[in-house]
């Protein structure tokens, strides 16, 4: 069995590759194709089973109906906001950690960094429900000038989306400043040109492929986030809970399961865009 | 960037900001777990360890440990053997469709949890007819942890190059033989940081897991889900809540230990 192996390696490619294959590209696939398929049925109203009857309503709805498309949009700007915050914040400690800080300070930096992506999904919201609460430090802080925080609502969502989703962000930009070598920098500012400038000529534009693929991850999670949602945005619907609720709550399958193909097309359309940029080996 | 002092400092004192950002919310739950006050007003009107003795007595959160410590383990038993065997196949072998591999193993990830977690679900319960239960859990499970193995494994093979296993092969040792003297060892310390990522996710996910568990199962973070928004659960959900604040210190403490497993864990270098 083994020498056989040995001689033929297309069989040993076959042998490995089979297994993953048949979980990701049978078992995964064919539950989204199945997702796909579901849309395309109804609900028995009385039973609230799935009937098989083909017909393409629930598609219609979700293109027509305008709080799906309401939804969307405010989906699409939540999760460009947080990209665009997470990219702000982790674009200085990024290039601190790449080109400013001692060896000794980059490894404690990364650490740092690091240390909270391992904390908790849901404690972190929990955190922020804290932070926001009308008893809490955001309040309190704001009392002595007249002012109250935000509450819970579409603001609070933002930041605290953007904060689940900022190391995500940080590590991609770190990776690729290291990448830009220091000659590159040196030579721009011997040419004459000032931080700014070598910022804006020379490291943004190295440094695209990088955003980009932290840009999938913050995009990506915000399409599908619901918890975070309901633990701080108040009555803030995002397309998460109308799938969820749909799914759950009103158990229609087929609407649900047409309702997701929006995050779906979003990302896959997203995907095809950035994948020119070289942006996916950066993942 | 030249050595202008001035943005160097600059970028200092915006890192410390962005850190304290980071680091605020995390504090304030581990201060709120011995507020004394249930609604957690700020600033604490006094300090108790109450709600830690009531934690540590708590039957449910303890049960909820266990059932996800069991669910992340076996997840990333099958996320281990899969997405070394992905790793294997991409980097040892050119052939067609590579990209399309590559890019289904990450699907899982790309996509919104909300759809990979329907979609199972979906696929369980109207498509196959299997009840919701452990089994669709790890199920659902292993297939987001498979790529953070794969990472692992394939940036591990890529870098040791082929030449040893070849040299192996000339010998006259099997692909299994291999394996299991060459190619094993120099790949533990990256299997052990895939792993140790694959049961963090899993431990930590709550998505996915909302619809493929049913209601019979409860993981930790279904239990705090279920029970944050009830104000007598509260001081306890907060101080699970600073135990796992807490415990994020381990896996980046033993990847410090492991020192050659800093592939996935502690830098993207």
């Amino acid at each position: 069995m083994s020498g056989f192996l040995h001689r033929h390696p297309r069989l040993r490619l076959a042998g490995l590759l089979t297994p993953p294959m048949l979980w990701l590209g049978v078992a995964y696939l064919g539950a989204l194709a199945a997702l796909f398929i579901t849309s395309l049925w109804t609900v028995d109203d009385f039973t609230g089973q799935v009937r098989i009857e083909w017909n393409l309503d629930n598609l219609k709805d979700v293109v027509t109906v305008p709080v799906y498309r309401a939804v969307t949009l405010r989906t699409l700007g939540v999760a460009a906001l947080v990209t665009l915050i997470d990219a702000l914040l982790a674009f200085p400690i990024a290039l601190f950690m790449a080109k400013v800080a001692s060896v000794r300070w980059q490894r404690i930096l990364v650490i740092a960094v690091l240390t909270p992506l391992w904390a908790s999904y849901l404690v972190k919201a929990y955190a922020w429900r804290a932070m926001f609460s009308s008893t809490g430090p955001i309040d309190w802080a704001l009392a002595p000038f007249g002012m109250s925080g935000p509450g819970y609502g579409l603001p609070a969502t933002v930041i605290t989306l953007a904060y689940l989703w900022l190391p995500y962000m940080i590590l991609p930009l770190y990776a690729g400043l290291e990448r830009i070598p220091d000659s590159l920098l040196e030579a721009s500012a011997d040419l004459g040109a000032g931080p700014w400038l070598t910022i804006r000529r020379v490291v943004l534009p190295a440094l695209f492929p990088a955003l980009v693929a932290g840009s999938i991850f913050t995009f990506s999670l915000t399409m599908g986030d619901y918890i975070a949602v309901k633990i701080v945005g108040g009555t803030t619907q995002m397309l998460g809970n109308v799938v969820y609720d749909t799914f759950l709550t009103a158990n229609n399958k087929p609407l649900a399961a047409a309702v997701s193909m929006i995050p779906v097309v979003v990302m896959l359309v997203y995907l095809a865009l950035v994948r020119r940029t070289g942006a996916l080996e950066n993942v | 960037m030249g050595p202008s002092s001035g943005s160097r400092r600059l970028l200092g004192v915006l890192s410390a900001l962005v850190l304290v950002f980071v680091y605020a919310p995390l504090a304030l739950v581990v201060v709120n777990s011995f507020n004394t006050s249930r609604s957690f007003a700020w600033p604490p009107d006094g300090f108790t360890t109450e709600w830690w003795v009531a934690a540590w007595h708590s039957q449910a959160a303890r049960d909820a440990v266990w059932v996800s410590v069991q669910v992340a383990v076996v997840a990333t038993a099958v996320a281990l053997v899969l997405g070394t065997m992905a790793a294997m196949a991409l980097s040892r072998y050119r052939f067609f469709g590579r990209d399309t591999v590559s890019l289904l193993i990450i699907l899982p990830i790309a996509l919104p949890g909300v759809v990979t977690g329907i979609a199972l679900s979906n696929a369980f319960q109207t498509i196959l007819d299997i009840p919701l239960g452990f089994l669709t859990l790890v199920i659902a499970h292993a297939t987001f942890c498979i790529v953070t193995v794969f990472n692992n494994s394939i940036a591990r093979l890529r870098r040791l190059g082929s030449s040893l296993e070849e040299a192996s092969m000339d010998l006259g040792a099997g692909p299994v033989r291999t394996f299991a003297t060459i190619t094993f060892p120099m790949m533990r310390s990256a299997l052990l940081a895939g792993a140790l990522l694959s049961f963090a996710l899993s431990f930590d996910e709550i998505i996915v897991t909302t619809f493929t568990a049913g209601a019979g199962i409860q993981t930790l973070p279904i239990w705090i889900f279920q029970n944050l928004f009830r104000p007598n659960q509260g001081p306890i959900v907060t101080v699970v809540a600073a135990v796992l604040i807490l415990l994020s210190v381990v896996p980046i403490w033993l990847a410090q230990r492991l020192g050659g497993a800093d592939e996935g864990i502690t830098s993207s270098r």
